[in-house]
C-alpha cells in the first residue's frame, strides 16, 4: 500500500468492465459464394485467383486457376464468360475483366513455362477417355491429378477437337492450343491420336477400370433445300473442319466470290467470318428468327458486321441454284415463332453453308447395357455417370449448353465421380455458401477504377488474315483489372472491421490470418458489418 | 486533399487498411499493435461516434509523438463514459479539467513542459486537448479563444456531436439549425433548432491565425489521421473538429454511424477542409454529390420535416446551407481555387 500522496485507490482499468454482456445482436464472419464462381460452368474459383493476381503473384493466381480449369490461355480467349455476366462490379461501373485476366494468366503461364504439380501418389487404376476435345483433356487432367492414369483416345491426327476442327485461328491461335495440350501430356496424360474407339465396352476390356467419353457432337445437321445439280451445298463443321492444316490455298475450301450461310448460331457467325477471310466478296448470313433471338453471342454479331457480314434476319432458304438462292420472308406471329409470309426474293450465291447445328456420333455405344439417350444426347447423373456403372460421359454429347466451359466443367466433375466411383463411394460436393449478393456490400470503399478495353487488330487485317482478333492486356492493365475485384463476399483483409470499432472488440491475426471478435467487450453495435466493404460479416440475435 | 490517396489499390486508401499497399504508408489504425488509447471497456453507447474518433485521433498524435502525449479532457461524454473513477480507459496521461476549461488547462501543461525543457528536459513531449462541442464551442470558448490567441503549443480537439449529449442532449451552439434537441423541441411554428444562431469554431480559429485548423469526420480515417499528424509538425496553437455522430441523440442506428458522417461530407452539409495560418489549404471533395435529405431522413433529430406534410421549405433551407458549404469552400471540385 505504497501509494503517492493522496492517492488511495489502485488504478483501476476499464478492462474489468465487459461491456459485451450489453449486447444483443452479435456480429459473424462469414463466407458467401461470389457470383461470378457461382455462373462459372467449369467451377472455377476465379475470386481466389484475382486474389492472388491482386498483389501481382501471377503464378500463384494461375496455379488457384488451373486447380479447376487447365486451358486458362484457351479459355482466356473463346469462354463466354457467364461469370462477367453475374460480376457485382456491373452495378459499380462495369463487370471486372475477368477473361482478360485469365488469358494474361494463361499466356504468362506459356511464356514462362509454368507446368503442373501434383502430390498424389499413383493409385495404380487406368481411366480410358475418348476424345481429346475440352471435356476429355479435362477429364484427363483431373484424373492424373489424384494420382490416376489417364489414357487419351482419339480419332483425329491432333488433339483439341472442336477447339482445334471448330473454332477458327482468328480466335484461338493454335500455338496456344498446342501449348495446353502439350503441357497436360507432360503432366502425364497419355494421348494416342489416330485412334477411334469402335465400341466402347471392347475397348474398356484393354485393362482399363473406368471409361470417359467425351466424342463431342461432331455430325452437321442438314435441311432439305431443293437444289439443283449445280449448286454447292456444304456444312459449316466441314468447312471449319478443313481450314486446319490447310496452309496453301489450294487446300483450302472454295467457296466463291458470293457465300450465303444459313443458321444463326456462333458456328454461322465463324464461317461467315472465315468465308470473308478466305476472299469472299459477300457473305451474308441467312436466319429464320430475329437478331435478339439469334443464339449466336452479341458481340460476336457485333464483330462480324464490323467485318463487312451481312445479315438477313427473319428469311428462310426455299431453294438453291448454281447461282443463287431463294428466300422467303418471315414474320413472327403473336407467340414469337417465325411464320412463312409468302413473299420471296432471290440472293446471288456461289455456295450455301449450312449452320444449322450438329448431333453427336454415338455409334461406339451400341448395345451398352444400360445406358440411355433422350434426342441424341447421352442422360448421365449428377456425377456424369450413365446408366451403365463406370461409363462417365460429359462436354456436347451430354447435354445442350455446348461450349468449351461446360465441357471443361463436366470433365471436372466426372473426374472427382471416377474417382470415388473407384474407390467404391460417391462423391457428394460440399455445401456451397450462401450467395453475395450486391446488396450486402458496401460499394463506397472500391476505388473509382472503369474496366481496361482490350486492343482490337485493325478491320483490313480482320478481313484479310487469321491473325488474332483481340488482343490481350499487358502486365501493368492485368494487375489493373484484377484490382477491379470487389472480393464479394469475402474477407480480403482491408481491416476495416478493426479499424471501425468504437470498443476495439476486433482482433487483427495478422496477414492470410483475418479476425476475431473480442466478445467481452462487443456491445454489437453492427458497425463492422455495415463497414464492411465485401459483406463478410452478419448481425444475428444473440440467444438470450 | 491532406494526403496523397492511393488509386486503382482495389480500396485505395478508402478502407482501414489494405494488403497491397507498403507498410510504411498504411493507416495507424490498422496496425495490429496500435495505440488503443482509449482502451475497452469504456461505457459510451453503441456505435458511438465519439469513442470512435477520440481512439483515430489519439492514437494518431501518439504514433506521431511516439507516444510522449499529455491529454487533457474537458467534462462530456467522452471523459464519463471512459473513465469513472477508478476506472479509466485511457492509455496515456491524461487529466480531466472542468468541463470548461480544458484549453487553459493544456496551457498550464505546456507551459510546465517550457520549464522543465529549461530545467534540462531532453524528451519532446506534447500536449492534446479535447472536449465536446458544448465544452469547446460554448462554455470553453474564452479559454480556446486565448490559448489561439498566445499560440500556446496545444492540439485542441473538438468532437462535435451537436449537442450537450452527457445531459441529455441539449442544444450547443454547433448545434444545427432544424435539428431537434431536449431544449429545442420539435414544436410550435418553427420546430427544432432555429435558424440563424450558433457558430462555426473552425472558422473562428482561422480568423485567429493560428499555424493550423483542420475539419475531419470519422468517416474518413485516412484524412483524420494526416490531419493529426500534420497538426503535429508545427509548434503553437492548432485545432481539428471532428464531427462525430451521436446515435442516441441523433436518434440512428447505431451500425449507421460511420454512414451518416459519410453523408454530412457528401451532402456538404459539413465541411472538410485544412487551413494554415488563416488560409485553407486543402479540401476533401464530394464524391458522390447527394442532395441533403439523404442526410436528414435516417436521423430522428430531423424526423418532423418528413411527416405527413415534409417540410419542404425548412429541408430548401438545408439545401441551401450546404450549397454554401460547396461554393465557399469548392467542394465539389476539391477546392481546385
Ligand atoms: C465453329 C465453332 C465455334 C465454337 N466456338 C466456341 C467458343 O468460342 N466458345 C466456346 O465455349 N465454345 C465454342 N464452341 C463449342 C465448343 O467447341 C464445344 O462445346 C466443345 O468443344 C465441346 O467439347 P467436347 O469435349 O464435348 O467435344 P469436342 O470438342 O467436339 O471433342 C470431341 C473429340 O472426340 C473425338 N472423337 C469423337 N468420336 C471419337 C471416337 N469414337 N473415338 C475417339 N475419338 C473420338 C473427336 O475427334 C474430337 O476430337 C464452338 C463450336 C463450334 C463448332
Ligand atoms: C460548469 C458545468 N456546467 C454543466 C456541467 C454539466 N455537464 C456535463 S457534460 C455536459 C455537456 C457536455 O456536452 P459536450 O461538451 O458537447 O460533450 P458531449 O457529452 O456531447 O460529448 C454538461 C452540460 C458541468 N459538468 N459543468
Ligand atoms: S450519448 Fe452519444 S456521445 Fe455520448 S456515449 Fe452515447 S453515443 Fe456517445
Ligand atoms: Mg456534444
Amino acid at each position: 500500500m505504497d501509494k503517492p500522496f493522496a492517492i488511495t485507490l489502485d488504478p483501476g482499468s476499464s478492462l474489468a468492465n465487459h461491456t459485451g454482456s450489453w449486447r444483443t445482436f452479435r456480429p459473424l464472419y462469414v463466407d458467401r459464394l461470389p457470383p461470378c464462381n457461382a455462373a462459372c460452368p467449369a467451377g472455377e474459383n476465379i475470386q481466389s485467383w484475382l486474389y492472388h493476381a491482386e498483389s501481382g503473384d501471377y503464378e500463384k493466381a494461375w496455379r488457384a486457376l488451373t486447380e479447376n480449369n487447365p486451358l486458362p490461355a484457351i479459355m482466356g480467349r473463346v469462354c463466354y464468360h457467364p461469370c462477367e455476366g453475374a460480376c457485382n462490379r456491373q452495378h459499380v461501373d462495369a463487370a471486372v475483366g475477368i477473361n482478360a485476366v485469365e488469358r494474361f494468366l494463361g499466356d504468362e503461364a506459356i511464356r514462362r513455362g509454368w507446368r503442373f504439380e501434383s502430390s498424389a501418389a499413383a493409385t495404380g487404376k487406368r481411366v480410358l477417355v475418348i476424345g481429346s476435345g475440352p471435356a476429355g483433356l479435362s477429364a484427363a487432367y483431373h484424373l492424373t491429378r489424384m494420382g490416376h492414369q489417364a489414357v487419351i483416345h482419339e480419332a483425329a491426327p491432333l488433339a483439341g477437337g472442336m477447339m482445334r476442327y471448330g473454332i477458327p485461328k482468328y480466335r484461338l491461335p493454335r500455338d496456344v492450343l498446342d501449348a495446353e495440350i502439350r503441357r497436360l501430356v507432360e503432366f502425364g496424360v497419355e494421348l494416342r491420336l489416330q485412334s477411334k474407339v469402335m465400341n466402347v465396352l471392347a475397348a474398356m476390356q484393354e485393362g482399363f477400370d473406368a471409361v470417359f467419353l467425351g466424342v463431342g457432337a461432331h455430325i452437321a445437321k442438314r435441311a432439305y433445300i431443293p437444289a439443283g445439280d449445280a449448286s454447292k451445298i456444304i456444312d459449316a463443321i466441314s468447312v471449319l473442319h478443313d481450314m486446319e492444316g490447310a496452309q496453301g490455298d489450294e487446300l483450302r475450301p472454295m467457296l466463291g466470290r458470293r457465300v450465303v450461310v444459313y443458321g444463326g448460331g456462333n458456328t454461322a457467325i465463324d464461317v461467315a467470318r472465315t468465308a470473308k477471310r478466305l476472299g469472299a466478296e459477300e457473305a451474308v448470313i441467312v436466319y429464320r428468327r430475329t437478331r435478339e433471338k439469334m443464339p449466336a453471342h452479341d458481340f460476336e454479331v457485333e464483330e462480324a458486321l464490323q467485318e463487312g457480314i451481312s445479315i438477313k434476319w427473319l428469311s428462310t432458304i426455299k431453294e438453291a441454284g448454281e447461282d443463287d438462292i431463294m428466300v422467303e420472308k418471315m414474320a413472327l406471329d403473336a407467340s414469337g415463332f417465325p411464320q412463312p409470309t409468302g413473299e420471296y426474293e432471290r440472293i446471288p450465291a456461289d455456295s450455301v453453308v449450312l449452320a444449322l447445328g450438329q448431333d453427336a456420333d454415338l455409334g461406339l455405344l451400341a448395345n451398352v447395357p444400360g445406358l440411355a439417350t433422350d434426342k441424341g444426347l447421352v442422360q448421365v447423373d449428377a456425377g456424369m455417370m450413365t446408366g451403365h456403372p463406370g461409363v462417365f460421359a460429359g462436354g456436347d454429347m451430354a447435354g445442350n449448353e455446348r461450349t468449351v466451359t461446360v465441357a471443361v466443367g463436366h470433365g471436372k466433375r466426372a473426374a472427382r465421380a471416377i474417382d470415388a466411383w473407384l474407390k467404391g463411394e460417391t462423391y457428394v460436393s460440399p455445401p456451397k455458401h450462401e450467395l453475395a449478393t450486391f446488396e450486402r456490400m458496401n460499394p463506397w470503399y472500391y476505388s473509382d477504377a472503369p474496366k481496361t478495353v482490350r486492343p482490337v487488330l485493325d478491320i483490313i487485317r480482320r478481313q484479310s488474315t487469321f491473325e488474332e482478333v483481340l488482343g490481350g492486356l499487358d502486365e501493368g492493365n492485368a494487375l489493373f483489372e484484377a484490382r477491379r475485384c470487389m472480393s464479394c463476399g469475402n474477407c480480403f483483409e482491408c481491416d476495416n472491421c478493426y479499424g471501425v470499432c468504437p470498443d476495439n472488440a476486433v482482433i487483427k491475426l495478422g496477414p492470410g490470418k483475418r479476425f476475431l471478435f473480442n466478445f467481452d467487450y462487443c456491445k454489437g453495435c453492427g458497425m463492422c458489418a455495415t463497414e464492411c466493404p465485401c459483406g463478410a460479416i452478419k448481425m444475428v440475435p444473440e440467444e438470450n | 486533399m491532406s494526403f496523397q490517396p492511393v488509386k486503382f489499390y482495389q480500396t485505395g486508401t478508402f478502407t482501414v487498411g489494405n494488403r497491397l499497399l507498403p507498410p510504411e504508408e498504411r493507416s495507424v489504425q490498422s496496425q495490429e499493435k496500435r495505440y488503443n488509447s482509449i482502451n475497452s471497456g469504456h461505457r459510451a453507447c453503441q456505435g458511438c461516434g465519439e469513442a470512435l474518433g477520440a481512439r483515430y485521433a489519439i492514437d494518431a498524435a501518439m504514433e506521431a509523438t511516439n507516444g510522449r502525449l499529455i491529454c487533457a479532457n474537458a467534462t462530456g461524454c467522452l471523459e464519463v463514459f471512459s473513465t469513472p473513477y477508478p476506472e479509466t480507459s485511457w492509455q496515456l496521461p491524461w487529466i480531466h479539467s472542468l468541463f470548461g476549461n480544458t484549453a487553459a488547462v493544456a496551457t498550464g501543461i505546456a507551459a510546465a513542459i517550457k520549464v522543465k525543457k529549461l530545467k534540462g528536459e531532453r524528451r519532446n513531449i506534447r500536449v492534446v486537448a479535447q472536449g465536446g462541442d458544448g465544452g469547446t464551442t460554448d462554455i470553453g470558448f474564452g479559454c480556446l479563444s486565448g490559448m489561439f490567441e498566445r499560440n500556446d503549443d496545444v492540439l485542441y480537439i473538438c468532437y462535435d456531436n451537436g449537442g450537450y449529449m452527457n445531459t441529455g442532449i441539449q442544444r450547443s451552439s454547433a448545434t444545427p439549425p432544424a435539428a431537434r434537441t431536449a431544449t429545442t423541441m420539435a414544436v410550435g411554428p418553427e420546430p427544432g433548432n432555429v435558424f440563424g444562431q450558433g457558430k462555426f469554431v473552425p472558422a473562428i480559429a482561422m480568423a485567429h491565425e493560428i499555424p493550423y485548423v483542420a475539419t475531419a469526420t470519422v468517416a474518413d480515417l485516412r484524412d483524420l489521421e494526416a490531419k493529426v499528424r500534420r497538426a503535429m509538425e508545427f509548434q503553437g496553437a492548432r485545432y481539428i473538429h471532428i464531427l462525430v455522430p451521436c446515435p442516441l441523440g441523433w436518434g440512428t442506428a447505431s451500425n449507421e454511424t460511420i454512414r451518416i458522417a459519410r453523408l454530412a461530407k457528401e451532402t456538404g452539409m459539413f465541411p472538410v477542409f485544412e487551413a494554415e495560418y488563416g488560409e485553407v489549404k486543402s479540401v476533401v471533395a464530394i464524391r458522390h454529390p447527394l442532395p441533403v435529405e439523404e442526410y436528414l431522413k435516417p436521423q430522428k433529430r430531423y424526423a418532423h420535416l418528413f411527416g405527413k406534410t415534409p417540410q419542404v421549405e425548412v429541408i430548401a433551407k438545408l439545401q441551401a446551407l450546404a450549397d454554401r458549404n460547396i461554393k465557399k469552400y469548392g467542394l465539389l471540385d476539391g477546392g481546385a481555387r
